[in-house]
């Protein structure tokens, strides 16, 4: 099943940032937006997941197929990794995270309390976590921040085995991954004519 | 023609302007032909004497303290259902004019207590309740400053008004389960034999009105400061965006 | 659900989760009482059951920021949204949580406080009855307290004066279960009205406090 997107306009604060877009992802592809700071991207992506509200137009294919990762890590300094992870993956519903310790090279981290972790440890963990979601459709917010160049290519490696098996990825970075299943959508073009927010609208 | 035209913002200005001199007018002459009647030109009660002149005060403001948390009940529920900002606004406008009812008749009864009871406060059951209900009126105040996002604190402080009702009406029945009271029980009913003279009850009607009318032009005119400061950030919004 | 449960307490028995703060706010406030209102013994046992219901209230109410604060600073409140999980069991699961490892260790060293301000023998039970049916209710509307204030700075204080005036019908209800008990009375009537409360915020506010939250969220 494809994640499509038809005439989509996203909305920071009720003001319109993006407008008219349209795309779809099929499964095995990614999909990497590219757009400067501020463009919309993180607004586009938190809507793709379901965090907000769409402006106008209209998402098939997302809501529960969605694994989403941003910024935040949403990590409990207290839980070893093991036991963030666990967690996670009770939330949704599987229960192996062997494959996603190896995958980003956690296993001897296991038994660690993840404050103690470094920042780009963390951001490995925070990744891991998609893998025991079990969810087709990953989207993801500047994944790669804080990661070193081996790190990084975890990272690529693990995606590549998520499309391989048939999922799909929607992300938002500025680094190269070297995917050949990545395609690039530059957001920039659909900047939203400049307007009120649509609350404020009424009273004008 | 639809009610809900009104909920136009440029629409509610317009109408209310041309309504708000002949309800400001109205509050004015019902207020002081029924306190200047109530005051002046009743007897004195033969039990309290001249302190039973208080109600003409008292009353209003106690039926005024829990209508106008009704019509924000109200407004808020249209606020959910239908998404009319006028309607968030008026819910928020009402709140200080109720919050402020409620202290005139906390304040006004405090006032009488004290020579008939012999005392300026106790803790009897409708006392009570009108304290809580200001202590609401605080919080759905608070949490409508607290937020900055105009659309966001409507929607919190609708359902906080939902909630809150449901609470106020249980903390009713606690107080008067809690503690039986002194207070004496409504005196305005229609139904029972033991009423206020008609001497008392007339100018008491005058007053009621007053107050109705001068609550409807306050909250008019509050929601109509509340929409105008609206569209200035609105303008001042555009003026950036474009 | 039983993850989030699992993994909330865990994370309060940790070092740093809070666990047995309210507990402690509870033994200090029954232990200043008697510094303020003098150590009369008959005084003392006359107000006990008041006295331990509004320890029991005010340490509730102080360990209400951390249901959803921590989540929501550190994004998980977020990633929970996007979980195959209902807000409303979220939220549910959140006030439970905060019940055991707050309402209900208050109601276990109620009797042991109750000694400190000589309650009367017959109002132990009462007092234990009445608290651990009260303050379950206290848990859920102090959730719903803490959803609406969730993404405010500062929003401490706001929330107190937000959560007590709700407090109300429950503290009235729960103390005089607990006083006329001490006494000696009937205790039914009060108590079947605790009890309604308690049921009617178990069952109806999670959907308050799970639309608050989703608004909050956006």
């Amino acid at each position: 099943m494809d994640l499509t997107v038809r005439d989509l306009a996203v909305a920071r604060g009720g003001v319109p940032v993006l407008e008219g877009l349209s795309f779809g992802l099929t499964p095995g592809r990614a999909l990497v937006l590219r757009g400067p700071n501020g463009s919309g991207k993180t607004t586009l992506l938190r809507t793709i997941a379901g965090l907000q509200p769409a402006f106008e137009g209209e998402i098939a294919g997302a809501g529960e197929r969605i694994a989403y990762a941003a910024h935040a890590d949403g990590l409990k300094s207290m839980l070893s990794v093991a036991e963030n992870l666990t967690f996670w993956a009770q939330a949704f519903g599987t229960a192996d995270i062997a494959a996603a310790l190896t995958g980003f090279n956690l296993e001897d981290l296991a038994r660690r309390p993840a404050g103690t972790l470094s920042a780009g440890q963390k951001r490995r963990l925070g990744l891991a976590r998609l893998m025991v979601t079990g969810r087709p459709v990953w989207v993801l917010d500047e994944p790669t921040v804080s990661l070193d160049a081996a790190s990084v290519q975890l990272f690529a490696e693990a995606v590549r085995g998520h499309l391989a098996g048939g999922g799909s990825a929607l992300m938002a970075t500025h680094i190269d991954l070297g995917l050949a299943e990545a395609d690039v959508f530059d957001v920039t073009p659909y900047k939203a004519e400049p307007r009120v927010s649509s609350a404020d609208e009424v009273f004008l | 023609m639809s009610i809900w035209e009104y909920a136009n913002p440029v629409k509610f200005i317009r109408t209310t302007d041309r309504l708000l001199p002949w309800l400001s007018a109205g509050a004015v002459l019902c207020l002081v032909f029924g306190l200047v009647w109530g005051f002046f030109f009743t007897p004195d009660d033969f039990r309290q004497g001249s302190t039973v002149k208080i109600i003409y005060l008292h009353v209003p403001s106690a039926l005024m303290a829990i209508n106008a948390w009704l019509m924000m009940l109200v407004a808020s529920l249209i606020w959910i259902v239908r998404r009319h900002h006028v309607s968030a606004l008026a819910a928020r406008a009402a709140a200080p004019i109720g919050a402020t009812m409620t202290i005139i008749a906390l304040a006004t009864g405090a006032i009488w207590g004290q020579p008939m009871w012999g005392t300026w406060w106790a803790w009897d059951p409708r006392l009570t309740s009108f304290l809580i209900l200001f202590l609401f009126y605080l919080g759905y105040m608070a949490l409508w400053s607290a937020i900055d996002d105009d659309d966001t604190a409507a929607d919190l402080t609708s359902i906080l008004c939902l909630v809150g009702s449901v609470f106020a009406l249980l903390s009713r029945y606690a107080v008067n389960f809690w503690n039986q009271g002194l207070h004496q029980g409504a005196s305005l009913s229609l139904d029972k034999e033991e009423n206020v003279a008609d001497v008392f009850w007339y100018p008491l009607l005058v007053c009621i009105g007053g107050f109705v009318l001068l609550f409807i032009a306050l909250v008019f005119l509050r929601t109509q400061t509340e929409i105008r400061a609206r569209r200035s950030r609105a303008l001042l919004a555009r003026e950036r965006a474009v | 659900m039983i993850a989030l449960l699992l993994r909330d307490l865990r994370l309060s028995v940790r070092a740093g989760g809070g666990f047995g703060l309210g507990l402690a706010f509870f033994l200090i406030v029954t232990v200043l009482v008697p510094f303020g209102v003098g150590p009369e013994t008959g005084l003392l046992s006359k107000i006990a059951p008041g006295v331990l219901w509004i320890g029991a209230l005010l340490a509730c109410l102080l360990s209400l920021d951390r249901i959803f604060a921590l989540d929501w600073e550190d994004g998980s409140l977020d990633l929970l949204a996007t979980a195959p999980l209902p807000m409303e069991g979220i939220v549910s699961i959140k006030a439970l949580a905060h019940w055991i490892t707050t309402g209900l260790p208050l109601v276990l060293a109620a009797p042991v406080l109750g000694v400190l301000l000589s309650l009367p023998e017959g109002g132990y039970l009462w007092v234990v009855i009445s608290l651990a049916l009260g303050t379950p209710a206290l848990s859920v509307i102090g959730t719903f307290g803490a959803a609406l204030t969730v993404g405010l700075k500062r929003g401490g204080l706001l929330m107190s004066l937000l959560v007590l005036p709700l407090y109300v019908p429950t503290l009235i209800f729960g103390a005089e279960v607990a006083r006329r008990g001490a006494d000696g009375l009937a205790v039914e009537t009060p108590l079947l009205m605790l009890a309604g409360i308690s049921f009617g915020a178990m069952a109806i506010l999670p959907f308050a406090s799970a639309a608050v939250l989703r608004i909050n969220l956006r």
